[in-house]
Order: structure tokens, then sequence, then C-alpha cells
């Protein structure tokens, strides 16, 4: 009952004039951007973020929380018309919403991602809505060495199951830590790497910076690489009539929608796995239970519909223990929690007890996000498809000044901007070699968290990390991390021993 | 790809001991009642980073990754040519922000890429190198009051400063 209380004042704040016109033009930016190839939501927070400065707090996450939502629509509006998948969550709906086009169904693709969206989406807020408060209850026990072992967790996730190469992980991660770690120590106060002695290294490294230069400039450099000028745009015709045609035939695929959502939910919620692997999954369960297998990869709706659903509801997903636990749960999430950060909104369980108003404003303001998204969707393809015919050699540059801009204004200092030309340059050649940079952003993100986390605990030790094993919940989370820390070795040799 | 990915861990390997190293600055042991010291947290991740690139090497080595396995280059002529006209003109770009400002080095920047790069007609050209930058600055400076660099052209702004003020 008090939820609901809760969630009714939510809507209040939710549709106040300002933060429902940041809702509205956020989804619509956010469309936008993550129908662009080499954009997705993660490239769209990090980029706008900078720009929400001017609002307060509150509506400033609803807006990029809209873009974020808006972004995991749009990234299907790419991947069908153009087979480049618009981010890295919309690579599943590649697989099926491509060949649907090169049928002449674009429509019918475009209309089953949108209503997929939709329905993981409005699944997962509801999830969202009824898990939420417990979870923050428990989170409120929370102490240093508890923290720490749920940091501990997040990185071991994207070893155990992320399922990229094990030591260039490790590498990414331990360098987005270091980098975290640049500038005053939090204890003694001193300078702390600070290369070649410039001053722009005082501050620190700010996490926009590497997020701008990997998810800006490196994937910009990549996608001019991979399409070398050659994209190819489908032709699709929309009306109203076919919308509707679409909409009934969608009814078929309402039990793939829906295991899609469940699955992305609770995908999301694992720190690190997040929307892409997500996806995946509900892809690959998809084409597991269907009784027409052979048609996936030809154009079978089921297809689009239940990646679309999953990487939907696990943006959600990722919310959760980025609001309740402070831990995020997908690169966007991390860039959000630096916002938070940033507007004094320290993300946790006492977000919940604190910031009532805030909290609750966001997640009404994901119900309506949700449904703006939708009808913005079906309403401007026609416009997206226009924009998407644009040459890339007119969105290239716009991109490349947005990224510019946008690493200069959180600091307003040059020296940011070189250094985040050097890590979009350094992170291109590093995904050439297939080296994980997600870990990385999370790492920067998380790391000034997670060392105080660490130095608290081992201070209140006396210097033993036994104290990671002796508290209830701090042992479970340890051990839960070292389990997936350890996944891989296992799985190597039950391949070698024992299959 | 084969001797990129080995030049890759050996680079980062260098880096991660020039981050130990760097990281030592600070005490890395234990302090009686502070408990470890500032330079310990970057000190082992580096040290982390290190084993990492032995084991990268390592599976270099022994053949296991993809692209240790790969014989195609690590970048093809066109791509190359892609990459260094893109990163080049990029570099130009940040670099002008300091001589020229943000508002002359959009244009530059714009009128290289449209024109010479996208092969667009003059009048597209002109129509986005003319507009952007009018944009960005309502946005930036008028709407939100971010102040972006102007290099020598600072003075020009002070007379559009005083309308909008």
């Amino acid at each position: 009952m008090e939820t609901l209380t809760l969630l009714i004042d939510g809507f209040a704040i939710a549709f106040e004039p300002l933060n429902l016109v940041l809702v509205i033009v956020g989804c619509a930016l956010g469309l936008f951007i993550g129908a662009m190839p080499g954009l997705g939501s993660v490239n769209g927070v990090a980029i706008l973020l900078p720009m929400t400065f001017l609002v307060p707090p509150t509506g400033a996450v609803i807006f990029l929380a809209a873009i974020y939502y808006g972004a995991m629509y749009g990234g299907a509006i790419s991947s069908i018309m153009l087979g480049i998948p618009g981010a890295s969550t919309a690579v599943a709906t590649t697989f099926d919403g491509r060949p649907l086009a090169l049928k002449g169904l674009a429509d019918k693709a475009l209309v089953a991602a949108a209503t997929a969206s939709f329905v993981g989406g409005t699944i997962s807020v509801i999830l969202f809505t009824l898990f939420a408060p417990p979870l923050a209850e428990v989170a409120l026990t929370f102490g240093a060495p508890e923290i720490f072992a749920l940091m501990l967790m997040a990185f071991a996730t994207f070893v155990g199951l992320g399922g990229d190469d094990i030591p260039k992980t490790l590498f990414s991660i331990c360098i987005g830590l270091v980098f975290g770690a640049v500038g005053l120590d939090i204890i003694s106060g001193e300078p702390r790497l600070i290369f070649g002695g410039l001053p722009g290294f005082f501050h620190g490294i700010n996490f926009l910076v590497l997020a701008i230069g990997i998810y800006g400039i490196a994937e910009m450099l990549w996608t001019i690489e991979v399409s070398q000028g050659e994209v190819m745009i489908s032709q699709a015709s929309v009306s109203f009539k076919r919308i509707l045609a679409n909409l009934r035939e969608l009814k078929l695929t309402l039990k793939t929608m829906v295991m899609g959502s469940f699955l992305g939910y609770f995908v999301g919620i694992l720190p690190a796995a997040g929307a892409t692997p997500g996806a995946l999954m509900a892809y690959g369960l998809a084409k597991t239970i269907s009784k027409d297998r052979e048609s996936f990869g030809k154009g079978n709706v089921d297809g689009v519909v239940a990646p679309e659903a999953a990487n939907n509801a696990a943006s959600t997903g990722a919310m959760l223990p980025m609001l309740t636990l402070g831990i995020p749960g997908s690169p966007t999430t991390a860039i959000l929690l630096g916002g938070m950060v940033i507007w004094g909104l320290e993300p946790g369980p006492l977000l919940f007890v604190e910031h009532k108003e805030f909290v609750w404003g966001l997640i009404a303001s994901l119900y309506a996000a949700n449904l703006f998204s939708l009808l913005i969707n079906i309403a401007f393809i026609p416009a997206f498809i226009w924009v998407l015919r644009l040459p890339f050699t007119i969105l290239a540059p716009i991109i490349f000044i947005l990224c510019i801009v946008g690493g200069f204004v959180p600091t307003m200092d040059m020296h940011d901007v070189w250094l985040m030309l050097i890590f979009g340059v350094v992170g291109y050649l590093m995904r050439k070699l297939n080296y994980p940079m997600a870990p990385a952003v999370l790492a920067i993100v998380l790391g000034p968290l997670a060392e105080p986390a660490l130095r608290q605990s081992l201070l209140i030790s006396g210097g033993s990390f036994s104290i990671f094993f002796t508290r209830p919940f701090a042992s479970v989370i340890s051990v839960l991390a070292l389990i997936l820390l350890l996944l891989p070795v296992a799985k190597l040799l039950y391949e070698k021993y024992l299959k | 790809m084969r001797m990129a990915e080995l030049v890759m861990g050996l680079v980062m390997g260098i880096f991660s001991i020039y981050l130990m190293w760097k990281s030592a600055e600070l005490p890395i042991g234990w302090i009686a009642g502070e408990g470890p010291g500032g330079g310990a947290w970057p000190f082992w991740l580096a040290a982390g980073m290190l084993c990492s690139c032995v084991a990268i090497i390592f599976r270099w080595a022994k053949h296991v990754t993809p692209e240790s396995q790969s014989d195609s280059p690590f970048m093809d002529r066109r791509s190359l040519k892609l990459f260094l006209l893109n990163a080049v003109a990029i570099t130009v770009f940040i670099g002008l922000f300091h001589i020229v400002g943000a508002y002359g080095a959009i244009p530059i920047f714009l009128i290289f890429y449209l024109r010479f790069m996208g092969g667009h007609s003059w009048g597209l050209t002109s129509a986005f190198a003319l507009s952007t930058p009018v944009i960005t600055f309502l946005f930036f400076e008028i709407a939100l009051q971010k102040t972006l660099p102007k290099g020598f052209t600072e003075p020009l702004f002070l007379p559009i400063f005083d309308f909008f003020y």
C-alpha cells in the first residue's frame, strides 16, 4: 500500500510540466541517438550528461533515464534498416530484423521491435516497483566490507559471465580502476599518479572523459572503418493501416515478449551483465523453444521481439542495483551513477529514505518514458529513416563535434579533451584486438567508491582480509564473487577433462 | 593481427610497470593507524595489469586467441588511410580550439570533413559550417552559460554577450 502511495506521489512529480517535457525530449533524443550507427544509450547519456546542469537533479536524472529508454528503442532502427546495430544491445535484433527488411517487411520489423520494447519496459518497471524498496531495506544494513564485496562481485560478473577474453577483461578492469585512482589520495590528500606533473591530473580523470573517448571517438572510428562508406539503406513504407495490421499479428508473439522481458530483467540486475547478454540470451532461448527454428536468422518476428523485449527490460533491471546499492548493472547506469554523484544524490539504500521524491519520481517517469518512447517511435519511424539516409560523412563530424564539446564542458579544461582523444584512439586500437572496453568504464566509476570501502574494511580488521568472509552478507557476496571469478577455470577444466 | 596482439601486450605491460613505479611514489605498505598506504591500491592494480599482460602474451605464444591465430593485417591500406585521416582531423580540430577557439575550429573542421572528405557541395557545406557554430553558441553559451574556448577571437564575442546580457 505504501508503495502505491509513493508511486502516486512519484507520478505527480513525473507529470510536472518541466519533467514531462524532459521525458518527451529525452525519449525523442534517445531514439535518434540509439538509431545512429555507432551510438547507443551509453553514448547518448555520456554526451548529453553535461547538458543537464541547467535543470534540477530530479529533472536531470529523469531526462537521462528517458534518453536511456529512448535509445534502447532506437537501437533496433538502424539494426533493421541498415543492418548495423545502433548499439551492442541491438546486435541480436539484426539477426532477424535485417532479413525482414530485405524482404520488404521493414515496417513489420520496426513495429514489432517498438511493441516488444514497450512490453519489456512495462513488465520490468512493474518488477522494479515491487522489488526496489525491499532490496533497499536490506542494503541499509551494508557497511564498508559488504560494499567492497559487492564491487568485487560487479567485476567478477564481467570475468565469469562476460564471455570476453579473461586476461583482457581483467586488464580492462584494472586499468579503469587505476585511472579512477588518479588525483589526490582520499585519505592522505597527497597527489597520486600525476603524469608528467600536469596540473590537469590533480582533479582526477573524469569518468566522462574515458566514456566519451571510448563510446564516442573510438566507436565512431570503428564504425567508419567497418562501414567503409558502403552503408546499404532499406526501403520502407509505413502507413497507419499497415501498423494496425502488424500490431494484430504481434499477438502471436506475446509469449516470446513476456519470456524475453523476465529473462532480460533478471540478467539486467546482475552487475556488469547488462542488456547485451540479456538480449542475446533471449534470442537464443526464443530460438530453442520455437517450433520453427529453421526460420530464425531468415526473418522470424520472434527473433526480433525476444531481444528487443529483453534489452529494454534489462535496461530497467540495471537501474535496480544502481539505485539501491550504488552498483551499476551496465555502462550506461555507471554513467548515470556518476551523474547522480555530481548532483549530490548519493546512490545507495539511503537514497530511498532521504530522497524519496527523487526515487519515486524517477520510477514513475520510467512508466511515462516507456509510453512516450512507443508513441514517438511509431510516429517518427519515417523521419528516423530519413535522417539515417544522411550520408555518414555528415553525421560523423557532427558526432565528433558533440564528443569534443561534451568532453570539455564538465571540467572546462582542454587537458580533458586531449585525454579523451588519447582514450579514443587507444580504445579503438584495443577494441580491434578484442579488449572489452565496458569493464574499464565501469571500473573508473566504481574505483573511487571501491577504494575507500576496501581501506576502511582493512582498517577495521587490522589488515585481515577475513573480514570479507566473517560477516553474513559480505561472506555470501564474497563467496559468490569468488565462484564467478573461478567459473572460467572450472569451465576450462570441465571441457578438458570431463567432456 | 598476430603481431599487433603481441605489440599491444608488450606496450601495455611496460605501461603497467610504469604505473607500479609511479604508484610507489606514495607508501604501498601498511601504515599503523591509517591502514594501507596511498599508493597500495593503484600499485597492486597495476601489478594485476602486468599479470594480465603476461597472460595475454602467453596465450599469444600458444596461439589461443583468434587474434594470435590470424594472419590478416591489423589494418588494410584503406582502413589505415581512413583512421589516419579521421584521427589527424580530430587532432587538428582540437588543436585549433587553442588558437581560433571553438567557433573558428568547428567551421574549419566541417568544411574539411564535408567538402574534402565527404565530397559534398559547397552549398550544403556552407549551410552546416555556418549553422553549427551558431547553434552551438546559442545552446552552450546562452542557454547553458557554459563558456567554450575562443582563442584570439575572444574580443569578437564581447558585443554579442553585450547584446544578450
